[in-house]
């Protein structure tokens, strides 16, 4: 399971994301990690400081690309500038494959910087995974699509957001990027059970998990990144693992970022996870 | 609902601006309802209205956009104050929305607007439009496009007659009223400190920031905002400087250049050639002159490629 076509046959272990306070650090003191997750948008530039940080850490790191800005799910096509800038960057950093979320964010031209959650709708299913499908096949690498955090519902929905994920990833025939810690977000806000959606999900195109932190507030709950995994997500991490098997596993951790140690050893965790899955592969 | 007329809705309700209290507006500036349009399109839950929901991301969409504007425009809001630049801010992103992937170009175009709309800098409405033009070149010259620098050898032989050089792409001209290099260092600077200042210290910077923008008249001067190493820096120029480099833009060649830059210059005669031999010297260490494709480029390639450098007189 861990290698699949989705995520390029590879088979990565914990990863976290590589952001400015840390860059410092992972150049001088060059820590082991098994591999750097990078935000696309950051580094889809002509030139400058990004760019050759980027290319000291591809000489020591693996790094996979993440995106936050294609939005599958707007109804427009793809931004023509957006893929060119994405394909080079691809061909810079050589990732395996690559990820954005199911989601959209902008409308005739404009942008609102944001993951809009999806209308749950057959058309939107379709629309999306048309979208996917022209994404990887401009890109020539797997695709993988991230469940957002959500804090709205639309009337218009036919669907769970499960079975949305589900239609889209089969009708675009591309892999998924479960993010454990959006699931629990929405199952709080939506009230369903995430264990449901954890084991709805076709474990076979599940490409690369993503776990983080939130913030809880009194009528709901937000996706902010800054803080340490809770247990209850730990637990559908655990419960997904034991599906998906050992899968390669990102820590997100975006606002007040700690230090890179205390980072690292947070992703680590899901070592405990992992570790069981392989030996019960071994078994 | 279709997917795009449901987009369209909501994006609309999101960009709606905020009330004074940040909170989603009840009725937008067009008359809408906001309960109307949330309800018609979100639904409630046990805890959350669909107003309320909506508002989540009302509010998100402009915390993010302002947030971000700031970060990239900490000059012109020492210039406009604190409170008049987050007024402006809204303003220019209601007026001017994200039309770019990246939230790097959310102020490309506020240069042009600032100038539509001179009432928010009003007597300082100069001084604005200064800082606008080096911020904007500042984040330019950070990530713009570094091509292979000219080497001596590829001048070897080459008639300056015919020679046009032209200029790396995160090279910006700038020809300003106030000095506002400095300011920008000062801000920086006083934000730096503040990262670890008391409110007290913070306070007094900020009185200290206040007056040296008030105390700030005009002094024109010639600015190129480039990169060395990666780092962005802020190198003042000779008018001269300004002139021939400015000229090297639309096409002229590099003598023709020179010739004009000097022609009313009070640089004495017999001492020009030696200054212009400083200059280029200086260029070209810092490396601001672009290797040519040919020795001689033809005057279709120059055109391409020099709407790429950036001058703003």
């Amino acid at each position: 399971m861990p290698a699949n076509r989705f995520n390029g046959h590879t088979d990565y272990g914990i990863g976290i994301g590589l952001r400015s306070p840390h860059y410092h650090h992972i150049l001088t003191r060059k820590p082991v990690v098994d591999w750097f997750e990078i935000i696309s948008e950051n580094f889809m530039i002509d030139g400058g400081r990004p760019l050759r940080i980027l290319d000291q850490v591809l000489e020591q790191y693996k790094v996979v690309q993440h995106g936050v800005s294609m939005y599958f799910g707007s109804a427009e096509r793809p931004n023509r500038e957006h893929l060119k800038r994405l394909k080079t960057l691809v061909q810079r950093t050589k990732t395996p494959w690559l990820s954005d979320h199911l989601c959209w964010g902008s409308v005739d031209g404009r942008y609102t910087h944001d993951l809009l959650p999806m209308p749950y709708t057959f058309e939107a299913a379709r629309i999306t995974a048309q979208k996917i499908r022209e994404v990887r096949d401009f890109i020539e690498i797997p695709v993988a699509v991230e469940n957002v955090s959500s804090y709205a519902e639309f009337h218009v929905s036919e669907m769970t957001e499960w079975e949305f994920l589900n239609e889209v990833a089969e009708r675009a025939d591309c892999g998924i990027l479960l993010d454990v810690n959006n699931i629990y977000v929405s199952s709080q806000n939506h009230s369903f059970d995430p264990f449901t959606y954890v084991n709805s999900v076709p474990a076979e195109r599940v490409a690369q998990i993503h776990i983080a932190g939130h913030s809880k507030y009194r009528k709901y709950i937000l996706d902010t990144h800054d803080h340490p995994v809770i247990d209850p997500v730990w637990k559908l991490y655990a419960r997904t693992i034991e599906r998906v098997g050992h899968t390669a596993t990102l820590l997100e951790w975006d606002d007040s970022i700690p230090s890179f140690g205390e980072v690292h050893d947070e992703a680590l965790k899901a070592n405990r996870f992992l570790a069981s899955a392989s030996l019960a592969t071994a078994v | 609902m279709k997917l795009l007329n449901l987009q369209r809705r909501m994006a609309r309700a999101v960009m709606t601006p905020l009330t004074r209290s940040e909170r989603m507006r009840a009725v937008a500036p067009d008359g809408r309802s906001m309960r109307a349009v949330a309800n018609q399109i979100i639904k409630p839950n046990d805890r959350l209205t669909s107003f309320e929901r909506l508002e989540i991301y009302n509010r998100q969409y402009w915390f993010r956009v302002l947030s971000a504007f700031a970060e990239d425009f900490p000059g012109l809001r020492a210039v406009l104050g604190g409170r008049r630049f987050d007024a402006m801010a809204k303003a220019y992103l209601i007026d001017c929305p994200s039309q770019s992937f990246t939230l790097r170009n959310l102020g490309s175009r506020l240069l042009s607007w600032l100038q539509k709309h001179p009432a928010w800098a009003r007597e300082r409405q100069n001084l604005a439009v200064d800082m606008a033009r080096l911020e904007w070149a500042d984040i330019e010259a950070f990530d713009g496009l570094r091509e292979p620098a000219l080497k001596p050898e590829d001048l070897a032989g080459v008639n300056p007659e015919k020679l046009r050089l032209r200029l790396q792409p995160y090279v910006s001209l700038l020809a300003l009223r106030y000095p506002v290099d400095d300011l920008l260092l000062e801000v920086r600077k006083d934000s730096d400190d503040l990262d670890v200042a008391s409110n007290t210290f913070s306070e007094r910077h900020k009185r200290k920031r206040v007056s040296t923008v008030a105390k700030l008249t005009p002094s024109p001067i010639f600015l190129a905002v480039h990169r060395l190493d990666e780092d962005v820096y802020f190198r003042r120029l000779d008018r001269e400087e300004f002139a021939i480099l400015s000229s090297l833009h639309p096409g002229k060649s590099l003598s023709a250049a020179i010739e004009s830059a000097l022609r009313h210059s009070p640089i004495v005669a017999a001492d020009r050639a030696a200054h212009v031999e400083k200059w280029f010297h200086t260029w070209s260490a810092l490396g601001w002159f672009c290797r040519p494709q040919k020795y001689v480029v033809t005057f279709h390639a120059q055109t391409e490629s020099f709407g790429k450098a950036k001058i703003y007189e």
